[in-house]
């Protein structure tokens, strides 16, 4: 089975200031776009990340090609027990979905 | 209506001649953005800069003559990075020394939007402050712990300094679009395309091919579109770039939330005018009935010292958890009669380890230096000479990169406000005021 990298051109994630944090798939194709929207679900990304699916958001911004998702970061960013300030290492969980 | 980006944050550096190039023709703005949350709270509390004072003056000194010359008011956001009294203080003193040097002479207009505790306490009791994040409501408590909070005001202090005649104008923490869409709401254009414009320029040519947060861009600005084309001939604003660029840091790629309200870009339509420039058409904008300015503080939550090391032995990075409980508890016994809970936390930052080596940061935050010191060495003898069963390399369990192991971070800031402010007027929390230089 693919994982999500692997149908993305860009796959990147990043504070939505120090509170949330935000992940970008860009798609070359549309229809990769909308073949992955149709199938990721708030419960993978739940478990990929332990987080609540009501606090999930995912967005399709066609335009791009893109899905956005969103949620609240469990530690919020320079938190003692955070380990990325910038949030900028945390798609690999995401990535890793199997689609 | 032509507006100019210096880059994407001053000191991060920018190319002479697309300065050069930008002013070729007539240039009614020039901008920049000197900050963000992005480095975490520890700016913000410190007073200090995430950019070094030399490239920040070498930002400046190029642009300054250039923007005054050319009569375009220069407007600088979130001074020093973080934006508080303390980084206005230190960007203007670079200006001064500048316009000294270079014998300049402006009106410089300065906004400082730091708010007291007593301003947010009060909103707090008036039932005034909404949360970001439902993960963080507002206590009292930790608007009485905070050592420093901004407010990150909108346009409409700058609008009223453009007023008032300002040749440069200082602000201290800002949105990033308030930069770019003041002068164009100043002069009358629309709000929608102002916003979503001001949305794209603060991060420099980021929006161009090559990506660049380090170079010159601009923006022109009609009654009905704007256009995007990097200064530098080597770049090209596309379509997809520039449309891919509201997605980047925003938590919805639809809506860009300002203090005076939302900018909608549901509609905008996107089109490549020439090989280098996009055109932009539709962003609509809608007012807020209640205005907001969002609030940001940090509090000390006291000093670090860490040790970096790592782990080679298998074996040992098989235990690395029991090694972590064992110390944990033998670090407790030692000090709980000198040092009552609360008094230090200790947080094992590790890294890799499944079929590799394992970095381990021992990071201890104390009340005092001198705790955070006396903890992270016992922690870190503890965890080198720590047992287990079945143990071969009884000499140590811990490589060290360097002598002495520990190091001194200093001062540990942490957010403790980040919440929007119901405001009466979006001038509220600004002192502006003007003079000579």
């Amino acid at each position: 089975m693919k994982k999500l990298i692997d149908y993305t051109k860009i796959l990147r994630s990043k504070n939505a200031g120090p509170l949330y944090i935000t992940f970008d798939l860009i798609f070359d194709e549309r229809k990769n776009m909308e073949y992955v929207a149709d199938r990721l679900t708030k419960e993978d990304i739940s478990k990929a990340y332990d987080v609540d699916e009501s606090k999930i958001d995912i967005i399709t911004y066609g335009v791009v090609n893109s899905i956005k998702i969103t949620f609240p970061r469990k530690n919020i960013s320079g938190a003692l027990a955070d380990n990325d300030i910038y949030g900028c290492q945390q798609h690999i969980p995401l990535a890793n979905i199997e689609i | 209506m032509k507006i100019v980006a210096l880059n994407g944050l001053l000191g991060y550096g920018y190319s002479e001649e697309s300065l050069d190039m930008a002013f070729s023709e007539k240039v009614d703005f020039l901008g920049v953005d000197a900050g963000s949350t992005d480095p975490g709270p520890f700016y913000l509390g410190s007073g200090k800069s995430f950019t070094a004072r030399s490239a920040v003056k070498r930002d400046l000194s190029l642009a300054l003559p250039k923007a005054l010359s050319h009569k375009a008011p220069f407007i600088i956001g979130t001074a020093g990075g973080a934006g508080s009294r303390a980084h206005v203080a230190w960007v203007r003193e670079i200006i001064e020394e500048i316009a000294k040097e270079q014998n300049l002479h402006f009106k410089l207009g300065t906004v400082l939007s730091d708010v007291s505790k007593e301003y947010v306490l009060e909103k707090l009791d008036a039932g005034k402050i909404k949360n970001m994040s439902d993960e963080m409501p507002l206590e009292r408590s930790a608007v009485e712990e905070s050592s420093c909070i901004v407010s990150q005001i909108g346009i409409a202090p700058i609008i009223e300094l453009l007023g008032q005649g300002a040749d440069v104008i200082l602000c201290g923490r800002a949105c990033d679009t308030a930069i770019y869409a003041a002068p164009c709401v100043y002069n009358g254009f629309d709000e929608g395309l102002a916003f979503h414009m001001a949305k794209i320029m603060e991060c420099g040519a980021m929006c161009s091919e090559p990506v660049a947060a380090a170079d010159v861009m601009q923006a022109y600005i009609y009654d009905d579109y704007f256009e995007l084309r990097p200064a530098n001939p080597i770049r090209k604003c596309t379509v997809e770039r520039v449309a891919a660029h509201t997605l980047y840091e925003q938590t919805n790629p639809y809506l860009i939330f300002e203090p005076d309200g939302v900018c909608d870009l549901t509609n905008s339509e996107f089109e490549q005018a020439d090989e280098r420039t996009v055109r932009v058409r539709g962003s609509k904008f809608r007012e807020a009935e209640v205005k907001t300015l969002k609030l940001e503080g940090v509090k000390c939550s006291g000093f670090r010292t860490i040790c970096p090391a790592t782990v080679y032995d298998p074996e040992t990075i098989a235990r690395i958890d029991e090694i972590i409980a064992t110390v944990t508890d033998f670090v407790r016994e030692n000090t709980h009669s000198r040092l009552p809970d609360g008094s230090y936390t200790v947080t094992f930052k590790t890294s890799g380890g499944k079929d590799s080596s394992l970095g381990i940061v021992i990071d201890v935050v104390g009340k005092t230096q001198d705790i955070a010191d006396e903890v992270c060495a016992l922690v870190r003898s503890r965890m080198l000479h720590c047992d287990y069963d079945g143990r071969k390399s009884t000499a140590g369990n811990l490589a060290f990169p360097f002598s002495p192991s520990d190091i001194h971070v200093g001062e540990v800031y942490e957010f403790s406000v980040f919440h929007l402010a119901e405001v009466d007027s979006l001038l509220e929390t600004a002192k502006i005021s003007l003079e000579e230089i």
